[in-house]
């Protein structure tokens, strides 16, 4: 294909989605794969975190327990404050970088992306679910107290069932955040997305038309990924209506779906209010 | 007579420097209906939360078949369920169905089946009359459906004292009267029970012994008769002329 004009924007999209087009793509879809994955981890990570901090301790009543569980809680609360208080980018250059110079690890830098963004995702899901669990009714943990479940027979059970659902849309927020930040890790050479349109902009100086490119499919991705979560989360909120068990020999056996009843407006009923009059009329 | 069940002793629990219970004695026995009577505050939802261990007593102890359950070393999970509650406020688990509800606690606790603990939880749904409402979710139902699903969950535990905190108070008169008409019959059935309530009516028909609290300490406690018939302790007998001149 022919360089374009200069000038001629819609000429040099056309032209770098010609030549780059697979470039571009795999960039996605390494993107996609870090954020999706990391963010997989994040939570997990998350939410074991966010287990061990909610841990009720009594150091009267046991002091070793009191003393172990409260030595990991300081630990996991200097990861949580270290790695939320400080810029991924910085983070990646440091753990990709130092590991090598310090321990002699070298890792790959799909290793490397994958573990930098998925302890920085921990790190704030772990305050995430820490929030989560605080905000389920106490009463939940006593109900569950009371019928003789351990903490984390509760926690399983009932606690991040329900927080898990109220944390939805900080997932969503932190799938699409990572989205975007996995751009950061271009710095340690990562073969993503951002990296990709850099090397394009270095090949073709066409800055605005490849960066332009890189707006449309960033949004893109995002945009897709928040739709699918909220399609997740209504899910994930369950019908309105129910099946009752029915046992009525007018009714018959088996199950019958119930439905709250539509309410009727003002104007409807009212309408019905004067619907017979209106037929006596007519006859 | 029948055995001892649970036996408090002394019992104390302070909050801070606030005393709610200052030293309670009483014994329950297997089959005994014990009601708790008394003002709002006067340490009766305290008492039964430190019989279950969701608040720990700040001095003396409570025996669980002769044996002191706030030991150290002594399994509060497995303490507790042998020993129901029900709550004022239900505390169904909102992320499962009704039958789900009352099937968690029989298999992650108990360990058994799901097909066994299916049909001890329909058993005793049946029992309350929330059978047809397996599949409903707590947000579903209205409150006194849900304390009746609170009921059929802790029964499901087959415990062996079931304790019941105000479980009518955040009730319409009509639920009042469905939960409490289930409690009668468990009652009647021989279950064990410790009842903090309001509803006098329930406490002198039902109860075998009530226990009239005020300020962290029992004033008065002996057999329905005793206690509404014949009060011997002004308190009782101011807080009763409420009940007993309407």
């Amino acid at each position: 294909m022919a360089l374009p004009e200069a000038n001629d924007f819609f000429g040099w999209v056309a032209y770098i989605l010609n030549e780059y087009g697979s470039m571009l793509l795999s960039g996605a879809w390494k993107t996609m794969v870090i954020a999706v994955i990391s963010t997989a981890i994040g939570c997990v990570i998350g939410f074991a975190v966010g287990i061990v901090q909610t841990i009720p301790t009594n150091r009267q009543e046991n002091p070793v327990h009191w003393a172990v569980v409260g030595f990991f809680k300081a630990l996991l609360n200097a990861y949580v404050e270290i790695f939320r208080g400080t810029p991924m980018m910085v983070q990646a250059a440091f753990i990709y970088y130092g590991a090598a110079m310090l321990f002699d690890i070298h890792m790959g830098t799909w290793t490397a992306a994958l573990f930098i963004v998925s302890i920085n995702t921990g790190a704030y899901m772990a305050e995430t679910v820490r929030g989560g669990i605080l905000s389920i009714d106490p009463g939940q943990t006593e109900g569950a107290m009371a019928i003789g479940m351990n903490h984390m027979q509760i926690m399983t059970n009932v606690i991040l069932p329900q927080a898990l659902r109220n944390i939805m849309p900080q997932i969503g927020n932190n799938l699409i955040i990572n989205i975007k930040d996995t751009c950061v890790l271009s710095i340690i050479s990562v073969v993503e997305l951002f990296y990709n349109v850099k090397s394009i902009v270095g090949a073709t100086y066409a800055f605005f038309p490849a960066y332009s490119i890189a707006m449309v499919i960033y949004f893109i991705l995002t945009f897709t990924c928040s739709r699918i979560l909220r399609v997740i989360e209504d899910r994930m909120a369950g019908p309105d209506s129910y099946d009752l068990a029915m046992n009525d020999t007018l009714m018959g056996e088996g199950m019958t779906k119930y439905r709250p009843r539509p309410v009727e407006t003002n104007a409807d009923y009212r309408a019905r209010q004067e619907q017979p009059e209106t037929s006596e009329g007519g006859m | 007579m029948s055995e001892t069940i649970i036996e408090v002793r002394h019992l104390q629990k302070t909050f801070g420097n606030h005393t709610v219970l200052r030293d309670m004695d009483f014994t329950v026995r297997e089959g005994d209906v014990t009601s708790i009577i008394g003002a709002s505050g006067s340490g009766k939802s305290t008492l039964l939360r430190c019989i279950n261990l969701l608040e720990r007593p700040s001095a003396g102890e409570i025996l669980f078949h002769g044996k002191p359950i706030s030991a150290k070393g002594n399994d509060a999970c497995a303490y507790r369920a042998k020993v129901g509650m029900v709550f004022q406020s239900f505390n169904l688990f909102n992320n499962m169905t009704v039958l789900e509800n009352c099937m968690v606690g029989p298999i992650k606790v108990l360990g058994k089946k799901p097909e066994e603990a299916r049909a001890t939880a329909m058993r005793f749904l049946e029992k309350v009359g929330m059978a047809p409402y397996v599949n409903a979710r707590p947000r579903q139902l209205s409150g006194g459906m849900k304390q009746r699903v609170a009921i059929a969950r802790a029964l499901a535990m087959e415990p062996e004292v079931l304790l019941f905190d105000e479980p009518t108070s955040a009730l319409d008169p009509q639920m009042v009267g469905e939960v409490l008409s289930v409690m009668r019959q468990l009652a009647e059935e021989g279950l064990t029970m410790i009842v903090v309530t309001h509803e006098m009516a329930f406490a002198r028909d039902v109860s075998s012994h009530v226990v009239f609290m005020a300020d962290g300490v029992i004033c008065e406690e002996g057999t329905s008769e005793e206690v509404f018939g014949n009060p011997q302790n002004p308190r009782t007998q101011e807080f009763l002329s409420r009940f007993t001149n309407r």
